[in-house]
């Protein structure tokens, strides 16, 4: 009976989505405020990656946001493993003798990697989020190969802390000296295509890449370090 | 041509990863087979001219969320009840 109530719901869900969805025109020029981010973008902010000209700086108080929701994630998951009735130590396994060579050649070049993305982030694909993904699982591949590497769970939680609130402290120099929130006028934008460009865009996802990356990785170690009590 | 047809394989092949994902009982099986989806998600991102959200769905999605979600299944049990 509740099964068919479900199945019901979701068919009546999904039709009322399909409505909705199809009124919607796709593929048709757009106009309003997305064409003056596609006409104006690269022109007001000198970033040759579009997507992140929009995501960082017309959307950078959005992405504050995200920031945000990821820490509160965090934390939650921190309270709930706090609470259970856990030990709190690694636990010790030998890994094969592969994975622990792999994962020693692997592990400088994934975080050489996710560096390169999120500092490239206003030039090529990919940006903050992406690179701090990319550090905390080469830190994930060494905790599940190593039992003796123990990341400093106080200095990553400084370290993110830090990275957290420059992103703020920039919005708040935009404010003073820019004349709005995060606003892309206060050092000089430069030369389109360049490591050096984009005004504040870069400084705003390094800070989103290592608050990200650090964040991750310490959730990853205090995962690993709980023992459920037997 | 043979490019959308591969898109819609891409797109059927995620439809009955993510039905084996729910209803299987072996938990490692279901985690290996939701990264598969998010891997074949980023496929079609990729597709579709959009390689940010590719790159977050194949380093989050495939990467990071199924190696927390090994983690949790070696921490508890491996098969449902």
């Amino acid at each position: 009976m509740r099964k068919w109530l479900a199945l019901a719901f979701l068919i009546l869900l999904g039709f009322f989505l399909a409505k909705i969805t199809s009124a919607f025109p796709f593929g048709v020029e757009s106009w309003g405020v997305s064409k003056h981010y596609v006409d104006k973008g690269i022109e007001e902010n000198r970033g040759s990656n579009l997507v992140t000209s929009i995501v960082v700086n017309y959307r950078g108080f959005d992405t504050l946001g995200e920031v945000t929701v990821l820490f509160l994630a965090a934390t939650a998951l921190a309270f709930l493993l706090a609470t259970c009735r856990c030990r709190r130590r690694y636990e010790r396994w030998e890994a094969s003798l592969i994975v622990k060579a792999a994962s020693e050649t692997l592990y400088p070049l994934l975080i050489l990697f996710g560096a390169y993305i999120f500092i490239h982030g206003h030039l090529t694909p990919g940006g903050g989020f992406q690179g701090g993904t990319v550090i905390a699982s080469a830190v994930m591949l060494m905790l599940l190969a190593h039992f003796t590497f123990h990341p400093n769970h106080k200095a990553l939680s400084t370290l993110e802390g830090l990275a957290g609130m420059s992103f703020v402290l920039i919005g708040f120099a935009g404010l003073i000296w820019g004349g709005s929130f995060l606003a892309n006028n206060i050092i000089p934008l430069g030369q389109w295509n360049r490591l050096f460009s984009a005004g504040v865009i870069p400084l705003i996802y390094v800070a989103v890449g290592f608050k990200v990356g650090f964040e991750l990785s310490g959730l990853i170690t205090d995962m690993m370090k709980t023992i459920k009590e037997e | 041509m043979i490019l959308e047809y591969f898109m819609l394989f891409l797109l059927f092949l995620m439809l009955a990863l993510a039905i084996f994902a729910v209803e299987t009982k072996d938990l490692l099986a279901s985690v290996v087979a939701a990264g598969f989806v998010s891997l074949v998600a980023s496929i079609v991102y990729l597709y579709l001219q959009a390689p940010d959200v590719a790159m977050t769905e194949a380093a989050i999605g495939a990467g990071l969320t199924t190696l927390i979600f090994i983690i949790a299944i070696r921490k508890t049990e491996r098969y449902e009840k």
